[in-house]
């Protein structure tokens, strides 16, 4: 078990001949994801090679799914086109959608999420590292070599950070590791991804990396107290973050009293989460945690 | 800033007095005088609480104007400069309101906040009397239509002969909101004037950058002269930096991995007098030489720098492009690099980035390889040096 992807997914790419989408689908492959095939219009019916396989491209979402029976497609199109990208695998009723593309507009991600209200798709980032079901699937940019299959489920705004940790913690291995984006607004929010793996038998354990801006781990942190059984340990980066300035990702500002990386460190702990001041700290934490299991 | 604000509402039509901006004293008399009778002089800076720092003043005659600018001009608002004054008509406001569209991040929507209940000091209006502060959500499909605008101004309760133009003014300030890629459209206050007038007479907008490609206009709002200079210098090379106050220098790759280094750098640097981090740059996916030339360029001319800590997860990025890119980089700055370098690689391709770093050799780079480590040996550089 795992959450939202496991070995029997089907991943289609939506942008799989660009740059990115190409690199990616390579890495994708890499890792075991199951690719069948890609999504461009303008060159629709060709294939291209890309890790020795030969993938089919379809010009449509729905019709790539009608041919090989995909369940999850990964976005990696320009800002400018990644609003109709989504909307076209939604309304093709895709399972999963994985949007990598950093930098799209917000207006344009609340369009698509107010799209999204009594449809099937699940959507994780924009602007996001994917998701990655050590030893079976794949959809995203998350390096598979970093560690292996075990108990620990993790949630991340961050990349990199996800990176970390799961290195920190390589010699236990994850159900499941999420990447839900760092912009203002994600498909995929903290509590999504603490309900997926309360649910989920295979994880024991959730680690879940928050950082400053919002107040998404103030809303996980109540999430936590009243429904999560499973020991959660929890990171925030952004304590040394100065007032009013953006840190690179959208979200990642603070603004007035509210979105502290100290305000969220204390919702947290009320919610009976250890908090570690540092990736290293936070992967001890987790440590004691397993051993103890 | 309120100029700014003010010109993207009169683009879309909703009601508000431009006045002039100016950047002299003397040019804020001559506004005056064509602006005829009393005046406001305005400090225009990205800050609250401009009136407050005595940045805005009536003024009855053009010599007042002159007397006031010349006082607000190179007047420090909570750290910003003031390079230019806005002159208006003084317009007294009968009532003074409140409204705003913004992104409602824990719904994942559009907010509309909206009071009749006081302008200005809206913040005391929402503790004491909440209930007077009113939330409508708006649907980011549907928008803002004639019923939605007429609910809202229902919702907030304006007065009855206010109401056509309330609506009429909701409506536009959300083709501001949507057609400029708003995060925030803020009027405050929103004035009722003699004769049962509706103005934005002060305002505020924030654009999302990630927007910018379908808005050539907006750079034009961006006023550089205000930014730090070496966060000037990083932008114009398209670095992802921010200037803070302390000794050890950043580079990272990845804002949550840059973050928490900030973090990790600064608890190290408890133990070592209290340095503390330098800067923010996340020089992000493809970390080649020139990347890491540009960021270190940056960085080791920031006079408070005393150490740089490189900290680098090598996830998308190999850490041998990195290692590379430091040896290119300091191949590029020369004599010019005269800080110490601690450098922590982690992740794909780490022992041949490892190796690329220890056969180099480089008098002034130190390889640790935990982040924790690496952190704490860069705060003692900064500290002894």
């Amino acid at each position: 078990m795992s959450i939202y992807l496991n070995k029997d997914s089907k991943i289609i790419v939506q942008g799989m001949t660009g740059g990115m989408g190409s690199k990616h689908t390579t890495l994708m492959l890499d890792a075991g994801s199951n690719i069948v095939g890609g999504v461009n219009a303008r060159k629709a019916g060709t294939t291209v090679e890309l890790g020795g396989q030969e993938l089919p491209v379809y010009g449509n979402v729905k019709e790539a799914m009608a041919e090989t029976g995909a369940d999850v497609s990964v976005v990696f199109v320009p800002p400018a086109f990644t609003k109709d990208a989504c909307i076209e695998a939604i309304d093709a009723g895709i399972g999963l959608l994985v949007v990598i593309t950093e930098g799209v507009p917000v207006q344009d991600t609340a369009e698509v999420f107010a799209y999204l209200e009594g449809k099937s798709t699940r959507m994780i980032g924009p602007n996001c590292p994917g998701i990655i079901t050590p030893e079976e699937s794949l959809a995203g940019i998350t390096p598979h070599t970093i560690a292996g299959k075990g108990p620990v489920g993790l949630v991340s705004k961050s990349g990199t950070l996800t990176y970390q940790m799961m290195y920190e913690l390589k010699d236990f291995g994850f159900s499941t590791a999420i990447g839900i984006g760092g912009d203002p607004i994600v498909g995929t929010t903290h509590i999504d991804a603490l309900e997926a793996f309360e649910n989920d038998p295979e994880t024991k354990a959730i680690v879940m990396i928050g950082e400053i801006g919002g107040d998404a781990e103030e809303r996980a942190a109540a999430y936590i107290k009243e429904h999560v059984t499973k020991p959660v340990v929890g990171y925030v980066a952004g304590f040394t973050a100065p007032e009013g300035k953006t840190m690179g990702h959208a979200g990642a500002i603070v603004s007035g009293s509210s979105g502290t990386a100290q305000a969220k460190k204390e919702a947290l702990e009320a919610a009976g989460v250890k908090v570690g001041k540092t990736p290293s700290e936070t992967a001890a934490l987790m440590r004691e945690i397993l051993q103890g299991l | 800033m309120e100029y700014q604000a003010k010109e993207l509402f009169a683009k879309h039509g909703v009601t508000t007095t431009l006045g002039k901006v100016v950047e002299t004293a003397e040019a804020a008399r001559e506004a005056a005088e064509e602006l005829g009778g009393v005046t406001v002089v305005k400090a225009q800076v990205k800050a609250g609480g401009r009136g407050k720092a005595g940045g805005v003043k009536l003024a009855k005659t053009p010599d007042e104007a002159y007397e006031h600018a010349s006082n607000i001009l190179g007047m420090e608002i909570k750290g910003l400069t003031v390079n230019r004054v806005l002159v208006t008509p003084a317009t007294p406001p009968v009532e003074e309101y409140y409204f705003s569209f913004l992104l409602d991040r824990a719904n994942r929507s559009h907010l509309c906040i909206a009071s009749v209940e006081g302008g200005v000091e809206i913040e005391e209006v929402a503790k004491t009397n909440p209930e007077a502060v009113r939330q409508i959500r708006v649907d980011a499909l549907e928008g803002v239509t004639p019923e939605k605008a007429a609910a809202i101004v229902d919702d907030a309760k304006f007065p009855a002969e206010l109401r056509d133009q309330a609506i009429e003014m909701v409506q536009r300030l959300w083709q501001v909101y949507v057609e400029e890629d708003a995060t925030l459209v803020e009027v405050n206050p929103l004035a009722r004037l003699e004769g049962d007038k509706l103005e934005a007479l002060d305002g505020k907008v924030s654009l999302d950058e990630n927007a910018e490609f379908r808005h050539e206009d907006h750079q034009a709002f961006e006023i550089r002269e205000e930014a730090d200079p070496l966060e000037s210098k990083a932008k114009d090379k398209g670095l992802n930096y921010v200037k803070l106050d302390g000794e050890v220098g950043i580079i990272g790759n990845g804002a949550g991995l840059v973050m928490s280094t900030l973090d990790v750098v600064a608890y190290a640097g408890e133990a070592h007098g209290g340095v503390k981090p330098a800067n923010f740059l996340d020089i992000g996916g493809g970390a080649n030489a020139q990347v890491m030339a540009d960021g270190l360029d940056v960085i080791i001319h920031d006079a408070q720098v005393k150490s740089v800590f490189v900290n680098v997860f090598g996830g998308i990025t190999a850490c041998d492009e990195v290692a590379n890119g430091i040896k290119g980089a300091l191949e590029i700055l020369g004599d010019e690099a005269t800080k110490p370098l601690v450098v922590r690689l982690d992740g794909n391709n780490v022992e041949e980035g490892r190796r690329i770093l220890n056969e180099m050799d480089h008098p002034l780079v130190t390889q640790v390889d935990t982040m924790d480590g690496a952190a704490d040996k860069a705060a003692e550089l900064a500290h002894g040096a």
